[in-house]
């Protein structure tokens, strides 16, 4: 099993936000949470080294002081599915892009741990929203990479299929370090070990709730947490 | 099936309007020959019809495999390297600015009357459509696959392969539909300025000889060839879209 490794973020963005330190600690979610604009898919995406169309200066570092890319995968509120191949061809890509043999096993396994061994080998269009999203997530593991970012992949489900993908992702990606950014505050309180508000003042860390995540969403504790986001969100905004 | 239906009556109004003119006016049949003059020369000729338009049908086949794939060549250079972009663009660009008509005496003079001025001449007016459009789609590939084959450690090329090409083929298909439409224009110009086969010629040759009956037959035929093969490439461009996504 892949474990994670923890990561710091320090810096700022000119524009965007100010001067933070975000800490994403191995083996853990961390959640980060604020409105739109404020610069959470940014912040994620320097992470991931993608083009982020900012003027960022700070570090981005591993605690082992090892280089970060290659080390991190990526996962969108689109499921990014290539519509032309099949479900296991969209699970293997990585591998494919890279010049390697997928490991079709591999793939096929986990596969049929979310469900959609029968699934294998149809289109992405055969799929419903919540499906894709498992396939998503099965190809974000098939990279099997110490950490994984989350921008939003959940926030266009319905209620229930994004309750089911919180619990399996959180259990599929057991043990890795992993940033979930959302809109979304009943989302934080169910899975972030960590929260964090983002807002044009900077970055404020809420402690989250007592109960091992993922947490029921109708448990007091969450409905508190969740409460007490909204007023921050409210307040941020 | 309805645009069958719709295509149908389209050509049944052409009919009518056109035995109506002949009704009204009594044109000579050498200014404008009846319908059925010309079904009836359409049938005695078919032989004769049938021997050009097969060149015909060869020249612009021809014309549409060698101008797609000089397309889909110069597509790729263009969108995987910005020396060429730089490069060739302006000189795309200028080329489209000179009517292939003014082309098709040059080509005749240094490529002679045979076939191969005539698919030249189909090659370069398909040549920039079948470009621009693969061009296009290959540079507007949805930027999140992008992001994601970045993160997942791929090279430009593999990228290319796997994600922009495949991603690219509904604007190729485009450009394919509207080379469906051009490459007989041009294959046919080319018999214009000089051939001794092929529709076009034998067209100039019936209006030489004020047999316009069988001029009017050549074109018929010209046109119900050119809309078989624009039907038959949307149809196949069409289902091949629609079956690799399903």
């Amino acid at each position: 099993m892949t474990t994670g490794v923890g990561i710091t973020v320090t810096g700022q963005a000119t524009g965007l936000f100010p001067a933070l330190s975000l800490p994403l600690r191995a083996g853990a979610w961390t959640c980060l949470l604020g409105p739109s604009g404020v610069g959470k898919t940014t912040l994620l995406r320097l992470i991931a080294d993608l083009p982020a169309h900012v003027d960022f200066s700070g570090d981005i570092t591993a605690e082992d002081d090892q280089p970060l890319p290659g080390r991190i995968a990526y996962m969108a509120q689109s499921a990014l599915l290539l519509p032309w191949a099949s479900v296991l061809d969209n699970v293997t890509l990585g591998a494919k892009l890279r010049g390697n043999r997928a490991d079709r096993d591999r793939a096929l396994n986990l596969l049929s741990r979310v469900g959609l061994a029968d699934h294998a080998h149809k289109k992405p269009a055969a799929l419903s929203g919540g499906q894709r999203q498992r396939v998503a997530l099965v190809r974000t593991l098939m990279e099997d990479r110490p950490v994984v970012l989350l921008d939003e992949p959940f926030s266009a489900l319905d209620a229930k299929t994004r309750a089911e993908m919180q619990e399996l992702a959180m259990e599929l990606l057991q043990g890795r370090t992993v940033l979930l950014v959302t809109h979304d505050p009943s989302e934080a309180a169910r899975v972030g070990h960590a929260i964090h508000v983002l807002s044009e003042t900077g970055l404020e860390s809420v402690a989250p709730p007592n109960a091992p995540a993922p947490r029921a969403v109708d448990d007091p504790e969450t409905l508190t947490a969740t409460g007490a986001l909204y007023s921050k969100l409210r307040g941020a905004a | 099936m309805t645009r069958l239906r719709n295509g149908f009556a389209a050509a049944l109004l052409l009919l009518a309007i056109w035995q109506g003119l002949i009704w009204v006016l009594s044109p000579p049949k050498f200014i404008l020959p009846s319908p059925a003059l010309v079904a009836e020369t359409m049938w005695k000729s078919r032989a004769l019809i049938g021997e050009h338009a097969l060149i015909t049908i060869y020249e612009v086949g021809l014309g549409l495999f060698f101008g797609t794939l000089f397309g889909i060549v110069t597509a790729i250079q263009l969108a995987t390297s910005p020396a060429a972009r730089t490069l060739l663009r302006p000189i795309l660009a200028f080329s489209q600015a000179i009517p292939v008509f003014a082309l098709a005496p040059i080509l005749t003079l240094w490529l002679g009357y045979g076939m191969l001025s005539k698919v030249v001449m189909a090659v370069l007016i398909i040549y920039f459509p079948v470009t621009s459009a693969f061009f296009d789609g290959l540079m507007r590939t949805p930027a999140g696959y992008l992001d994601l084959a970045r993160t997942m450690g791929a090279t430009n090329r593999r990228i290319l392969w796997h994600i922009r090409i495949p991603a690219a083929v509904p604007s190729l298909g485009s450009g394919l539909k509207l080379a469906a439409v051009y490459a007989p224009i041009g294959a046919v110009i080319g018999e214009w300025v000089g051939a001794s086969k092929g529709l076009g010629y034998l067209m100039l040759l019936a209006n030489g000889r004020a047999k316009t009956d069988l001029m009017f037959a050549a074109v018929l035929v010209l046109g119900a060839l050119s809309m078989a093969l624009y039907i038959a490439v949307d149809a196949g461009v069409t289902r091949y879209l629609k079956r690799r996504e399903s």
